[in-house]
C-alpha cells in the first residue's frame, strides 16, 4: 500500500480502479466520441463505458474511463476541455475522480469547478501528487481518495 | 447564499456582495465558480475585464451537450446575462460546403440538432450579431480587436494566443463557459498570463533556418516542445520583418494557432516584433530559461513525424480545407491569385478536388465587394464561414481523405497536413 499527499482542488472521497495516462490527457479528443455517439444506435455501442477516443493517447485509447480513477499529468488540447468535462460529469459519463501528478491546468480546473458548483455530485479532484505517484500507479490498481487529498494505492 | 463557502482570495465589497447573492442566486453561483477557479491557481484577487467585447469558444448546438444548454437557460432565467457583447467561434454548418444526403442527415438529425436553439440562447446572452461567428474575431472586418493591456475573458486558443502575443492584451487560456462567466460578472481571477511574472518567457527559441519557415510547422514544433510555457523567439524577424503589417499578422495568426493546438501556448514573444518583446527586449526572459534551436532539419523532422490517420494512406483526397484559423482578407486575395495562376499554368479551369476556403463572415462580405470574388468563384473554390474542425468531427467525415494546410485541423481530426505550396500544387495540378 502506498500513500501520496496531494492538494484537493475539489475535496471528496471515492474508491475506484486506476486508469493511467502518462502523457497529457486531451479532454476533447478523449470524450468526444463517447459524448457524441454514445446515444446513437449502432455508433454508440462501443462507447457505453466512455471509451477513450483519443488515437494519440497510447495509454488510454479504447479503454473505458467511466467510474475510473483517472491518473494523469495534466490535460491538453482545445479550450472546450472544461466544458466537455462538465458535460461528461453531468451526463454520468465521467471518471470517478481526477488525480493529477502536476499542478492542475486551467482547462481541467474549469471542468472540475463547473462540476462542483453546477452538478449535484461533485467529482473529487486532487493535484500536485508528484511524478512518483504517476510512476507508481498502474491500470487496475485500487485507489482510495480522502477528503484531505491523500491518495492510497492498493 | 454561499455564507459558509471558504475561499482564499481577497474580494472587493462589490465582488463579495455578488458572491453572497446581491444580484441573485444564479449570479452568486457564477461568482463562486470564478472564485474557486482562481483559488486553484492561488489568484490573490479578481480584476475587472476591461476589453470592449468577449469571445466564446462554443458555437455549436450539439444535441448531446444538453447540460451546457440547460446551464445557459439557467443563466438567462436568472438574469445572469453578459455585461459585454461577445463574438463566438464559427458555425459548424454551411449548406455551401460539399456534403451529401447521409452527412446532412447525421449533421442535422443527430449532431447539431439544437443549433437554432443555441443560437437563440447566444443572442439572449449577449452575442454581437449574426455575423459574429469566427475564430478570428480580432480582424478589422469583424471588430472585436482588444487594445494593448486590456484584460479579457476569452476562450478559443488561437484567439487567446493572438490577443496576448500580437495585440498585447491579457488573457488566460480559459475554458468554454468560464469565459462567459467572466463576461457576465465583469471580473476574472488574477493569475497566469494576467500577471507580469506569468508573461515572462521560460524558453528561448533560436530560429536558424535557411529560408522563411512555414508558419504552421514552426508553431507546431514550438508548441510540442514548450507545451504551456512562454517562448521568446529569436531570428524570426529576419524572415517576417519587424513591422506588424497585414502579412506578418496573418503569419503570426497561423503560427500561434499551431503553438496553441500542438501544445498549449497562450503567449509568445517574437524578438523585435511583438509589443512586449519590442518594449522589454531580453529582460522579458526569465532566469534559467531553456533553449530550443530550430533549423531546416528540425522542421523537416517535425513535419515528417505527423501521423497520417487515413485508412488508405494513398487515397485520393476528397476535400481540401484552407482557413483554420479563418483566413484574413489579404490571405484570401493571395490564395485567389495563386489558385487562378496555378490553374492557368496547368491548363485547367477548376480546382481538381473540392476545395473550401474559410473566413469570417465580415471578411467574406468585404471580399465579395472586390473583383477577387468572381475570380475565386471561377476556380471552383467554395468560400465559407464554416468551422472545418466541426465539419470533420463526425464519423462520416472522419473516414474521408481530407487535406489541409492547418496544423490545428490536423491535430484534432483525421485530416492530412500539407505545406501551403503543396496544397496549391495538389488542387491546381491534380491529385498527389
Amino acid at each position: 500500500m502506498k500513500q501520496f499527499k496531494g492538494r484537493p482542488v475539489v475535496a471528496g472521497k471515492c474508491t475506484a480502479e486506476a486508469l493511467v495516462s502518462h502523457s497529457g490527457f486531451n479532454t476533447l479528443a478523449s470524450f468526444q466520441s463517447a459524448l457524441q455517439y454514445g446515444e446513437i444506435p449502432i455508433l454508440g455501442s462501443k462507447y457505453k463505458n466512455t471509451e477513450c477516443g483519443d488515437q494519440n493517447n497510447k495509454d488510454l485509447f479504447g479503454k473505458p474511463m467511466l467510474n475510473k480513477a483517472l491518473c494523469l499529468p495534466q490535460t491538453i488540447g482545445s479550450t472546450t476541455g472544461g466544458m466537455v468535462l462538465y458535460c461528461a460529469k453531468a451526463l454520468g459519463k465521467s471518471p470517478s475522480c481526477l488525480l493529477f501528478s502536476e499542478h492542475i491546468d486551467s482547462l481541467a480546473a474549469a471542468g472540475a469547478v463547473l462540476s462542483a458548483v453546477w452538478t449535484d455530485s461533485p467529482m473529487p479532484v486532487v493535484d500536485c501528487l508528484g511524478q512518483e505517484f504517476l510512476d507508481a500507479v498502474k491500470d487496475g490498481d485500487k485507489i482510495t481518495v480522502a477528503e484531505d487529498g491523500t491518495v492510497t494505492i492498493g | 447564499m454561499n455564507e459558509n463557502f471558504n475561499y482564499k482570495m481577497e474580494l472587493t465589497e462589490e465582488q463579495a456582495a455578488i458572491l453572497h447573492g446581491s444580484k441573485g442566486e444564479t449570479m452568486a453561483k457564477v461568482m463562486k465558480t470564478l472564485v474557486l477557479y482562481g483559488d486553484a491557481f492561488g489568484a490573490p484577487k479578481m480584476v475587472p475585464v476591461t476589453s470592449k467585447m468577449g469571445h466564446l469558444v462554443t458555437s455549436f448546438g450539439l444535441g448531446v451537450m444538453k447540460p451546457v444548454y440547460e446551464l445557459m437557460d439557467t443563466l438567462i432565467d436568472g438574469g445572469a446575462i453578459s455585461g459585454q457583447k461577445f463574438s463566438v467561434d464559427p458555425k459548424p454548418l454551411d449548406k455551401n460546403v460539399p456534403s451529401d444526403f447521409l452527412k446532412n442527415f447525421v449533421f442535422n438529425k443527430f449532431m447539431y440538432s439544437v443549433q437554432d436553439e443555441y443560437d437563440a440562447q447566444l443572442k439572449k446572452l449577449g452575442l454581437v450579431d449574426s455575423k459574429a461567428y469566427t475564430c478570428t474575431c480580432y480582424m478589422d472586418e469583424v471588430g472585436n480587436k482588444p487594445n494593448k493591456g486590456d484584460v479579457l475573458s476569452w476562450a478559443e486558443s488561437s484567439a487567446v494566443v493572438y490577443a496576448n502575443s500580437v495585440l498585447g492584451a491579457k488573457c488566460n487560456r480559459n475554458s468554454g463557459i468560464i469565459e462567459l462567466f467572466g463576461s457576465i460578472v465583469g471580473f476574472v481571477p488574477y493569475f497566469g498570463l494576467l500577471t507580469e511574472e506569468g508573461r515572462k518567457a521560460t524558453w528561448i527559441v533560436e530560429v536558424k533556418t535557411t529560408k522563411k519557415p512555414e508558419a504552421q510547422i514552426l508553431g507546431s514544433a514550438i508548441g510540442m516542445k514548450v507545451m504551456e510555457d512562454v517562448p521568446f523567439v529569436k531570428g524570426l524577424d529576419k524572415w517576417i520583418g519587424t513591422e506588424l503589417d497585414g502579412d506578418t499578422c496573418a503569419y503570426l495568426k497561423d503560427f500561434g494557432a499551431a503553438t496553441a493546438s500542438n501544445g498549449a501556448v497562450g503567449l509568445y514573444h517574437i524578438e523585435n516584433l511583438t509589443p512586449e518583446a519590442v518594449e522589454q527586449g531580453e529582460s522579458i526572459i526569465a532566469d534559467g530559461a531553456k533553449t530550443y534551436v530550430i533549423d531546416d532539419a528540425e522542421l523537416e523532422r517535425v513535419y515528417k513525424n505527423y501521423p497520417v490517420m487515413w485508412a488508405d494512406k494513398n487515397a485520393t483526397p476528397k476535400l481540401c480545407f484552407v482557413g483554420c484559423p479563418h483566413l484574413s482578407l489579404a490571405q484570401l486575395k493571395e490564395w485567389t491569385d495563386n489558385v487562378a495562376n496555378g490553374l492557368k499554368k496547368n491548363g485547367l479551369s477548376k480546382v481538381s478536388i473540392p476545395t473550401v476556403f474559410t473566413a469570417a463572415p465580415g471578411v467574406i462580405e468585404q471580399f465579395n465587394k472586390t473583383p477577387y470574388a468572381a475570380k475565386l468563384k471561377a476556380t471552383g473554390v467554395v468560400l465559407s464561414y464554416i468551422c472545418p474542425l466541426m465539419y470533420m468531427n463526425n464519423p462520416l467525415a472522419k473516414k474521408m481523405p481530407v487535406i489541409t494546410n492547418s496544423n490545428k485541423l490536423r491535430t484534432y481530426t483525421t485530416s492530412r497536413y500539407y505545406k501551403s505550396e503543396e496544397i496549391l500544387a495538389i488542387i491546381t495540378k491534380g491529385v498527389k
